[in-house]
């Protein structure tokens, strides 16, 4: 995208300009999109080693058939070892607590709050966010959540300490099922951490659609934005429907409605209806900004253009729309009819098609290209692989029939951490080596960042491969314990937890070298493929970007 | 019973501890009356290894044993397994070829081809001729599992409640088995009461093993039908293709047919609480007259006649709503009045 750069660069360097608010001012009052978009990266991190630690134990405890540590850990939160209830209690607590952590306050504050939040202003041409005070809010209703998610492991609920009931907290198992505060707490966090993202994406719409640069028309605006403007249609439509599932779980747990209860009326499968037509958007939510980073990085090292952008535009658009009518696929074995069974596996498998004009898409720009292997593009290359390997066992799952034997097993929990922990995290961590010198304006050290993937890539295929062997062989997910059997592949995958954890410890090493050591940042330090307008402005940007408005010209490509 | 003591502890189980405490009795009760029922005898059957359950190390589908499973495992390995192998090498070999001849030493100068309408047609049109070719037997798959069961097929209730499996049978005068996982050795206590696993000569791996199996006869089709009395549990059975949601309040419906006898394993498959990874199932499977001999073996146990329906295996469908489940709000009400 050609623009009129040098312009720009003439106004980072005027440094009356760039007034910054003392400490307290620019990180708790912040209005400025760079600095809260750092917030949430922080945040992310932050949130996602603790769950990666919660993580970290449920594949030791998985290691060897039996329970070997929980009972261990149960003290920590308040629960009496002794109390073997309470220790299995604890593993729920866990796997509740690790989907949770990395859905809502790992993949999405980094995705959108923080990627998004730093680019998408940038990358129209626009100062800020629409709304950047609403955007303040939208961040701190989010740690406030985690806050409240993190208190609720330590207040009872039920059996022992801490909400055990999932992270789809189905009813009744999180009504009836779950006395004590804890699922409150639970509700809350989602309360909280939704409300802040309905406001972000009303954020992205109105900056997306009222704050481009002169000549950045819908058709001109890099995949990136799409992907996040989608997004934010997405959060926009399906996190009011959770939040009225949760709020009626908690007028059921608390005021005696009966809105999921049989003895009153109710219906337990009604809640399922609600949170998936909530909970199968929220992982286009969780992909699609992973989608637009991942065209930015191919488009960048191929130094090509993406191929079929429009295609590339509206397949995401279309997966955006598809993925409100398929949300049933997930409740295949609760007794749904022939024929919604019938719809809801063809509605599925459609999504393949859009999907697969993605990958392809993205194997094109490569095609002719002159690929350089710099860090954020392997982990590009990696991400379509991974990607692939998780959609493909999609395509398996999306069959109504044969779902009723892998339902609710491995087989699940291996083909959504390929899209998820292998795809969203792929994504984030090229999002992260491509733009962080960008964002720090100091280079991180090339070799660490391929050393990470590399390591990375051994890790997580190690644990999560064998995933499908354990899922075809029946082993239910969501057991602490399992028959003897099974050993094998779990202890191989807690291996491959081993290797990842390293590969994580190398990241951080790389950030640390970079903040002590590493070289400043040029503005375009990737080169000719790099053309959108984050690579017009100094590395860091200028805490006011844009202060006169970039012009786009009417000759300018993708 | 210490699990029955658990079940009392939540929504409108007071009735159902009753219930299991009652039929906890009579199991207790029914190795006394073997001696003097007629026909009744009974010794568990010894599980084959591999068959039903779990095999070390494995990486496929465990093998099926019922005309769904093997027409589902077909599908699965056959027909989806093949396809995305496919479809992934495809990539990954895109991947490597784009990697070896467009890296920059190899094309240092990028071409700017940035469409190609050819192209973005046929690797649309490709996948959809796929999918469709996919769909046409896993509709198919569909439509045969969600089959009603012929007019007097031999009913079996089944329940989940935290943490064990209750199994009614109405047709055979109406006696209740209650299911408990067998504790591990060296474990903490799951169940008071109940035995180690591998104290009896027919049991079968730990963690899947129980006090007392639910058993059918194998050959005929038999009408599961699922629920729970507290939480959502789910009944699944993977070398039977079986998987149905136990859900409170609702009667979910659906055919198990075994096609030969044997002991078949599952666990349970939603989310239920603590003690979720202990609460398996055992399915044993025999003969028709073994069948009926262990029926008798319980008090008031008797012998349905499977005969009455078995000119009408293939006239069944006709007029029949082939509902996986029994509609949601008659079958709650239907529920709730039977808890």
């Amino acid at each position: 995208m050609a623009t009129t750069a040098e312009h720009f660069q003439a106004h980072a360097e005027d440094h009356h300009h760039d007034h910054k608010p003392g400490f307290f001012a620019r990180w708790f009052m912040s209005t400025n999109h760079k600095d809260i978009g750092t917030m949430y990266l922080i945040f992310a991190i932050v949130a996602g080693i603790i769950g990666g630690a919660v993580s970290g134990i449920m594949r030791l405890e998985l290691a060897e058939p039996g329970i070997q540590y929980l009972q261990y850990i149960s003290p920590l939160v308040g629960d009496d070892p002794s109390n073997f209830n309470a220790t299995l209690h604890l593993w729920n607590v866990l796997i509740t607590a690790h989907g949770l952590i990395m859905v809502f306050f790992m993949v999405m504050p980094a995705i959108i709050g923080g990627f998004g939040n730093w680019f998408v202003p940038i990358m129209i041409g626009a100062p800020d966010m629409a709304f950047p005070r609403m955007n303040n809010i939208s961040f701190w209703l989010t740690v406030a959540g985690f806050c409240s998610l993190m208190a609720s492991a330590f207040v009872p609920g039920g059996t022992g300490m801490g909400a055990g009931t999932g992270w789809t907290v189905y009813a009744p198992l999180s009504t009836t099922g779950s006395p004590g505060p804890a699922v409150d707490f639970g509700i809350f966090a989602l309360h909280l951490a939704g409300a802040g993202s309905i406001m972000g994406a009303i954020n992205f719409i109105t900056t997306i659609f009222n704050m481009r640069a002169p000549g950045m028309t819908m058709h001109k605006m890099p995949l990136f934005v799409w992907s996040v403007l989608v997004t934010a249609f997405l959060l926009l439509l399906s996190l009011p429907v959770l939040a009225a599932a949760i709020t009626m779980l908690l007028t059921d747990r608390n005021f005696g409605t009966t809105f999921f209860d049989p003895s009153g009326g109710g219906d337990p499968i009604l809640y399922q209806h609600l949170f998936w037509f909530f909970g199968h958007p929220e992982v286009y939510i969780m992909i699609l900004p992973g989608f637009g980073i991942i065209s930015q990085i191919i488009s960048t090292f191929s130094k090509k253009p993406v191929f079929g952008y429009l295609g590339m535009a509206y397949a995401m658009v279309a997966i955006g729309v598809v993925g409100f009518i398929v949300w049933a696929h997930h409740m295949y074995a609760t007794g749904l009819s022939v024929d919604t069974k019938m719809y809801f596996t063809a509605a599925t498998m459609v999504i393949a098609v859009p999907t697969g004009i993605k990958i392809f898409s993205w194997i094109a720009t490569m095609w002719g290209g002159s690929i350089e292997f710099k860090s954020p593009m392997v982990w590009a290359i990696g991400f379509i692989f991974l990607f692939t390997v998780g959609g493909v066992t999609g395509v398996v799952l999306a069959n109504g029939g044969v779902d009723d034997v892998l339902h609710d097993t491995y087989y699940v929990v291996a083909h959504f951490h390929y899209v998820l922990s292998l795809g969203a995290v792929t994504a984030l961590f090229a999002g992260f080596y491509y733009w962080f010198p960008k964002m720090s304006g100091r280079m991180h050290s090339e070799f660490l960042a391929h050393l990470h993937f590399a390591v990375f890539f051994v890790g997580v295929n190690m644990i999560f491969f064998p995933m499908h062997f354990l899922g075809l062989q029946g082993m239910p997910r969501r057991y602490p314990d399992y028959a003897e059997a099974y050993h094998y592949w779990n202890q191989f995958a807690t291996h491959g937890y081993e290797i990842m954890a390293v590969s994580i410890l190398i990241w951080l090493v790389n950030i640390v070298y970079a903040f002590t050591a590493g070289k400043k940042a040029e503005d375009n330090y990737w080169g000719e493929g790099a053309t959108t307008l984050e690579w017009t402005l100094s590395s860091p940007p200028p805490f006011h970007q844009f202060e006169t408005l970039p012009v786009i010209e009417e000759a300018a490509h993708h | 019973m210490i699990s029955g003591k658990n079940a009392s502890a939540f929504g409108k189980s007071l009735k159902a501890l009753g219930l299991s405490l009652a039929s906890f009795l009579a199991i207790a009760a029914a190795p006394a009356f073997a001696q003097d029922a007629a026909a009744g005898s009974y010794t568990p059957m010894k599980p084959t290894e591999g068959v039903g359950m779990p095999v070390p190390e494995g990486i496929g589908l465990q093998d099926q044993y019922s005309p769904t499973g093997i027409y589902g495992a077909w599908i699965h390995n056959d027909v989806l397994l093949p396809i995305i192998t496919a479809i992934t090498l495809l990539v990954l070999a895109l991947l490597i070829v784009v990697m070896v001849r467009y890296n920059r030493r190899a094309n240092p100068v990028a071409s700017k081809t940035s469409h190609n309408t050819v192209i973005e047609v046929i690797w649309t049109l490709v996948p959809v001729l796929i999918l469709i070719g996919i769909a046409v037997p896993s509709i198919d798959l569909i439509a045969k599992q969600y089959k009603p069961a012929p007019k007097g097929a031999l009913t079996i209730k089944v329940t989940g409640n935290q943490w064990f499996w209750t199994y009614g049978y109405p047709d055979n005068g109406d006696f209740e088995v209650v299911s408990n996982m067998l504790n591990v050795p060296g474990q903490p206590v799951i169940n008071n009461g109940v035995r180690e696993v591998g104290s009896e000569p027919w049991d079968g791996p730990s963690h899947l093993e129980v006090d007392n199996r639910m058993v059918v006869p194998a050959g005929e089709p038999i009408r599961l039908q699922v629920t729970a009395s507290d939480v959502i549990h789910s009944f699944a059975v993977p070398s039977l293709w079986f998987k149905l949601d136990a859900v409170p309040g609702r009667i979910n419906e659906k055919v198990l047919m075994i096609d030969k006898p044997g002991v078949y394993y599952g666990q349970c498959s939603e989310l239920c609480g603590a003690k979720h990874g202990y609460m398996p199932i055992a399915v044993e499977a025999l003969p028709r007259d073994k069948y009926d001999a262990w029926v008798l073996t319980h008090p008031g146990g008797v012998i349905d006649n499977p005969n009455a329906s078995a000119g009408n295996q293939t006239d069944y469908l006709p007029g029949e709503q082939p509902a996986g489940a029994a509609p949601a709000a008659d079958a709650s009400a239907a529920a709730a009045e039977a808890e």
